[in-house]
């Protein structure tokens, strides 16, 4: 029997795993499957141009429906895997029927964390969103009027970007967050105030330092009416039209445990994406794997991660060994100003920033023992590549050069 | 309906079919065409759709912008006709369009 490849998600990741297979020219069956109604598409514009009404449904597919059936990949949209028998080497679909895998892909994304808070449970309040699919934005659309007010929990990357484009169409927009800072899992206090500032100068209001407390529903309990917190110890209600919640993700690694394969903050894989079982592997925002550029496990939640997992997963297929050695990097885009980040701050001694930050156009170096560990870049695209370097290489760096904007960055990265 | 001809740096030759208005990058992942990484799909910040437009046809297009410029200035491999396919918009006029591949779009 021909041999057949059966990938378990049909996103970012196991899109491109499945096209990888044939431009790799794997000659068996390839099956995508995934739960959602659309073929894979792109995340990103979600929060960003598709919320704001900027790019067309179909430009999010990756590939067009017509280019699967040209290679032969057999998508099947609206089905969902429900368990995994590594002992038959099958997976069984929510409609009862059971496929015969000789090697499993798991790319299962994750799901927006809920909040849990006093007034919710039980209910599924229509203006509560939060924002993970084509589905999610759908659903938010009627309510992104002029003049509403949106409460925003959560002041990572999904909610600020919500935000921007919220008060751009009008939206009177308040943002929630637990931290004393903005973006605080991901950047330094320096770039967190530029953030901070960026979206008070266009009417954004934030309060940091924040948790939230309760929610007050209306009498059918269908609606939340006010968003309930504490702000610095003090006790406060807002009243909101529509309530996004953007407070992180939970990989969706039910399937893996449930077939007894480790889970410790995603699906723990090698450097090949395979797991402990020799015929599964696992890819994308869902899987904890080892880093070449952290010397630890890490599991990231971006693109860039996702196609470099489905890299390696498709050399791994194919019978080669190709370990992972990409550098983790993330885009984002607010207000039509591109920030692109490189490496993880965490544990940096000092920052060192080249360019101006009141233009809106500058970098900022994270050192650690002089080296480069990350850098996030504000407006300055010709620089980033050239931060991507400093970083891999980590080679040491005079720190009052890297902040001379006269001194090209390039010469720096010998 | 234009033709385009992918060539990848070990000489591969790919020719597809784009449609009027589509990315010339966009035509080359609905072909599975290698070398075209794409990874910000379209949005000129990534730099992972670069490609070396044939003499002839460049030309024909319009000059890049600044942010696809910015983002040339860090892609890898960069030559004087390097461009952003994801930039490039398909034309009648385009039809026939000779696009060359670097050796990555991802490493020196
Ligand atoms: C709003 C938003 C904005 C973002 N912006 C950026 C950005 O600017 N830059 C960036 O780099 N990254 C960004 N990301 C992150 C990026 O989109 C993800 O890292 C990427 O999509 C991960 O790909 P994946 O294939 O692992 O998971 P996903 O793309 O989430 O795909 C997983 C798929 O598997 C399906 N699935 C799960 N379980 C099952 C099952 N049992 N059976 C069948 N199907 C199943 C899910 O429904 C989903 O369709 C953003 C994400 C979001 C939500
Ligand atoms: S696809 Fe990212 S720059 Fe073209």
């Amino acid at each position: 029997m021909e041999e057949r490849i059966v990938i378990v998600g049909a996103g970012q990741a196991g899109g491109e795993l499945a096209a990888g297979l044939r431009k790799q020219g794997y000659k068996g069956r390839v099956l995508l499957l995934g739960d959602e109604a659309h073929p894979p598409y792109q995340r990103p514009p979600l929060s960003k141009g598709f919320l704001q009404g900027k790019v067309a449904l179909t430009d999010l597919y990756l590939k067009p429906l017509a280019s699967y059936e040209r290679f032969d990949i057999e998508l099947k949209p609206g089905t969902r895997v429900e368990a995994i028998d590594r002992a038959t080497k099958e997976v069984s679909l929510g409609d009862g029927s059971r496929l015969a895998y000789d090697k499993l892909v798991l790319a299962t994304g994750g799901r927006a964390r809920p909040l849990s808070v006093p007034g919710l449970a039980g209910a599924r309040p229509e203006n509560l969103f939060s924002l993970r699919s084509i589905a999610d934005v759908e659903a938010m659309r009627g309510r992104f009027i002029p003049g509403n007010r949106l409460v925003i929990i959560g002041g990572g990357y999904v909610g600020l970007e919500v935000a921007a484009v919220a008060v751009q169409l009008g939206l009177r927009v308040t943002l929630l967050e637990a931290a004393p800072r903005l973006l605080c899992r991901v950047t330094g206090p320096e770039v967190s105030a530029f953030i901070e500032k960026l979206h008070r100068e266009r009417g954004v209001e934030l309060r940091l330092s924040c948790e939230v407390r309760s929610m007050e529903l209306d009498e059918a309990r269908r609606q939340v009416r006010e968003v309930g917190f504490a702000c610095q110890g003090v006790q406060e209600r807002l009243e909101a039209d529509l309530v996004l919640v953007g407070i992180g993700l939970i990989p969706n690694t039910e399937l893996a445990s449930a077939a007894g394969l480790a889970v410790d903050n995603g699906i723990v894989v090698d450097e090949y994406a395979c797991t402990a079982d020799p015929d599964i592997l696992a890819i994308g925002d869902c899987a904890n794997q080892p880093s070449a550029y952290t010397g630890g496990r890490i599991r990231l939640e971006s693109v860039p991660n996702a196609i470099e997992h489905a890299r390696v997963a498709a050399a791994t297929l194919m019978g080669k060994r190709e370990p992972s050695a990409a550098i983790p990097w993330f885009w984002s885009d607010q207000y039509g100003l591109k920030l692109q980040m490189v490496g993880l701050s965490t544990g940096h001694e000092q920052c060192v920033t080249r360019g101006s930050v009141e233009g809106k156009e500058f970098s900022a170096f994270y050192l650690k023992d002089r080296r480069v560990i990350a850098a996030d870049v504000i407006g300055r695209p010709a620089e980033f590549m050239a931060a991507k370097r400093l970083v891999s290489s980590r080679v040491q760096v005079d720190a009052a050069r890297l902040g001379d904007a006269a001194v090209p960055l390039a010469s720096l990265a010998a | 309906m234009a033709k385009i001809k992918f060539i990848e740096a070990n000489g591969k030759q790919h020719e597809v079919e784009a449609e009027e208005g589509q990315s010339v990058m966009q035509a080359a992942t609905n072909n599975l065409v290698p070398g075209i990484v794409a990874e910000c799909g379209g949005f000129a910040s990534c730099a992972t759709c670069h490609g070396y437009v044939d003499e002839a046809w460049l030309t024909k297009l319009p000059p890049p912008d600044a942010a696809e410029e910015g983002m040339i200035a860090c892609a890898f491999h960069v030559q004087p006709n390097s461009r952003l396919t994801c930039q490039l918009k398909m034309t009648p006029a385009l039809d026939g369009l000779v696009v060359r591949l670097p050796v990555s779009q991802t490493e020196e």
